[in-house]
């Protein structure tokens, strides 16, 4: 099949291994900053591939991890108000909150709705005239644009009933932040390619300017995250921290200006909330007060409680990269896909979920998948 | 009279002539059509003449479908094929079915005609016969437009022994053909999904193609159809209740593009996708080639391929040698199966 064949050719790729390990000297880590790289990572067996100088570590992008318990409550608390639809993507459906999940109070009455698109969303809300629905806006500047153009929408169609609750984060400022922490030690970085495609890949020239560190903007199959990782490697030892993109059939420098206008039209930078980083300043978006008609934030005056994180459980730490899966001691015994305790293991592009699913729970197992 | 009363659940008049009209002329069973309170049928020994140390396979399963009709099945040919695979995967010869409906209250009664009749084909397309059924009608809202439970009644001939704890490390793992077509069909019959013309479900009896394998080789140690949970869910409950380990070869799993396409766009993992029309089969090494031959040679294992093996170690985990020559864990399903962020 065209655009995926031809990136998982097994020819080229054991090329690219013999290349990584030949030029890697040196110990170094690197860290994916995007959940679907991690998925692919594993789903690929590509770490298996790498010589033992490289270390992988998983950083903060997966949009459902990042979410602050607090953010999620007060999704619930708004999904469980009289009338309301609360639609949103699928992967928050199972994240558990600090007492609930949208999953549970689904099952307890509450009308959630998974969509495919806010485009879904906003034909609900057409639908359902006489009834709020709210969309639950999570997500990175991939998502944002095109909830932006559904409020556009909505507003254009006079569509008075539908309502953003925006949670959306920025990548740039929460890996300064990761960095500023000081805890990772990175040596390079492999960027996020959907979020660089509609960022640009010159929102990441910060990287090699204020930090020294090369960053790599990568693709998702394998041979364009084996290309990311020699291109990092070959960078690195050559001592020329840059950016430098191999996802060029995505991404542009100036990245897209047309999405770029939409998200900005509609919503403003603001302070976020990070799930293990606390109030990231400029890291966020909210709406403009132009659109607060669409602000569900405005519209609902619920009190979800005070927000409680589960005891024990890492996900803040395994985001920021500071710790791996399976230094959590409830990885695998008390956490497991199936009773999950942090979103890190629910979400499909968590880490934890990824550490459990594709490399397994037991240590015997993950050194058997190496020999 | 075109649409389901309560009054069609009554036990009274109305129900005699939905059975007299609408399923009888479709299920025409001698012993259903006696209407007496339990099917009496040839005991199955004198039917298939078999040796007296047989022994009876016997299922039950519900079905539970939205839509109701998807391109390539409907509800009515899912209740069928699913039981009737249910006792081919034990390496049974179906031959009786009953089947119960529970009716929302409403439901169009041409509805209800078309299901039946796609039973009545399925059911002879699969060489059984429904001797037994059971009307129930809910109030709208009490039940999804319809629901329908098959229990089916088979033999196993003598020097079958198929099981999912027989998987034994040098055996070899067969699938009879693409995975994914049946739940990316329903899936995208449901969500309105653009590229829906392309995708047609399996579902499928496979007790033909079973009896093709069985009459080809003895030596079919597991067989299994996977349906909710896909195939890494089947192989890992063998390599469970095996205490073995499976290794496949991505590369050698087929998966037609019009499923791969909706899956990478969807965020899904053919391997989890449910089937309906697919078997996969652990036998020994040495009858493999000769096994996949007789399997090609049915219209329901034409892409059939082995994909695998069964390893000693590690125990009770399924591997995945990936196409780039990496190699991970397939684990088993938790939860549903949801669409992705981004």
């Amino acid at each position: 099949m065209r655009y995926l064949d031809e990136f998982r050719d097994p020819v080229l790729a054991a090329a690219l291994v013999e290349n990584i390990h030949r030029r890697s000297t040196r110990p170094i880590r690197l860290m994916e900053f995007c959940g679907t790289h991690t998925v692919s990572i594993f789903k690929h067996g590509i770490r298996q591939l790498l010589p033992p100088t490289i270390e992988m570590l998983s950083g903060p992008g997966c949009p459902v991890c990042v979410t602050a318990n607090a953010d999620l409550d007060w999704a619930i608390a708004v999904a469980r108000e009289p009338e309301v639809i609360l639609t949103t993507f699928g992967d928050m459906l199972r994240v558990p909150g600090s007492r609930s999940s949208l999953e549970k109070a689904k099952a307890e009455g509450a009308k959630v709705r998974v969509v495919y698109s806010t485009l879904d969303a906003l034909q609900i809300a057409r639908d359902n005239p006489d009834r709020p629905v709210v969309f639950l806006g999570i997500g990175f500047e991939t998502t944002a644009p095109t909830i932006a153009a559904s409020v556009l929408q909505a507003e254009a169609e006079g569509v008075s009933n539908y309502y953003i609750l925006s949670m959306h984060k920025l990548t740039p400022p929460a890996t300064k932040a990761i960095l500023d922490s000081g805890e990772s030690h990175l040596d390079g970085i492999i960027g996020p390619g959907h979020v660089t495609t509609v960022i640009g890949s010159q929102s990441w020239e910060f990287l090699p300017r204020d930090y020294g560190l090369s960053c790599v903007i990568a693709g998702f199959e394998p041979l364009d995250i084996l290309q990311g990782i020699y291109t990092l490697v070959d960078g690195i030892e050559a001592a020329q921290p840059e950016v430098t993109n191999v996802y060029s059939r995505s991404v542009r420098p100036e990245g897209n200006e047309t999405a770029l206008e939409y998200m900005y039209r509609v919503f403003e930078v603001c302070a976020a909330d990070w799930r293990g980083m606390g109030e990231v300043p400029a890291s966020g978006l909210k709406l403009r007060e132009r659109y607060h008609q669409f602000d569900a934030r405005e519209r609902f005056a619920v009190d979800p409680g005070p927000s409680v994180e589960p005891p024990g459980c890492l996900c803040g730490d395994v985001i920021r990269g500071a710790k791996t899966p399976p230094e959590c001691s409830l990885y695998g015994k008390v956490c497991t896909p199936h009773h999950p305790v942090g979103p890190c293991m629910v979400s499909s592009e968590g880490t934890c979920g990824a550490y459990y699913l594709y490399a397994g729970e037991q240590d015997s197992v993950r050194h058997n998948l190496r020999s | 009279m075109d649409k389901i009363l309560l009054a069609h659940g009554s036990g009274g008049r109305l129900s005699h002539d939905l059975i007299r009209d609408l399923f009888l002329p479709h299920f025409a069973a001698p012993a259903l059509a006696k209407l007496d309170d339990a099917a009496v049928v040839e005991p199955l020994a004198t039917t298939l003449v078999l040796p007296d140390s047989h022994r009876l396979a016997f299922t039950t399963d519900g079905y539970v479908v939205k839509p109701l009709f998807f391109h390539g099945g409907d509800i009515g040919r899912l209740a069928v094929c699913g039981t009737v695979n249910d006792l081919a995967m034990v390496g049974a010869t179906p031959f009786y079915l009953s089947a119960g409906f529970v009716i929302e209250e409403g439901l169009g009664l041409g509805i209800l005609r078309q299901v039946v009749a796609s039973m009545k084909d399925s059911a002879q397309e699969a060489g059984v016969e429904i001797v037994a059924g059971d009307t129930k009608v809910v109030e709208r809202g009490g039940a999804d437009e319809l629901f329908i439970s098959t229990a089916g009644l088979g033999i196993v001939p003598q020097g079958v022994d198929i099981s999912g704890s027989n998987a034994r490390p040098g055996d070899l793992v067969i699938l009879s053909g693409a995975i994914g077509d049946h739940g990316i069909a329903v899936l995208s019959e449901r969500e309105g999904l653009a590229f829906k013309a392309e995708l047609t479900s399996d579902v499928a009896p496979l007790n033909h193609l079973v009896a093709s394998m069985l009459k080809a080789s003895s030596q079919l140690h597991v067989l299994r159809d996977p349906t909710r949970g896909g195939l890494a869910t089947s192989l890992n409950e063998i390599a469970l209740q095996s205490g073995v380990g499976i290794r496949i070869e991505e590369g050698k799993v087929p998966v037609h593009d019009a499923v791969r396409a909706a899956c990478e766009m969807l965020g899904y993992d053919p391997l989890y996708v449910a089937n309906e029309g697919k078997l996969v089969a652990i036998v020994a090494p040495d009858e493999g080639e000769r096994i996949l031959e007789a399997m090609r040679a049915d219209p329901h294992g034409g892409e059939a391929a082995i994909i695998g093996e069964v390893i000693a170690d590690p125990k009770s985990k399924v591997l995945l040698r990936t196409g780039i020559g990496g190699t991970r864990i397939v684990d088993m399903l938790a939860g549903e199966m949801l669409p992705r962020i981004c």
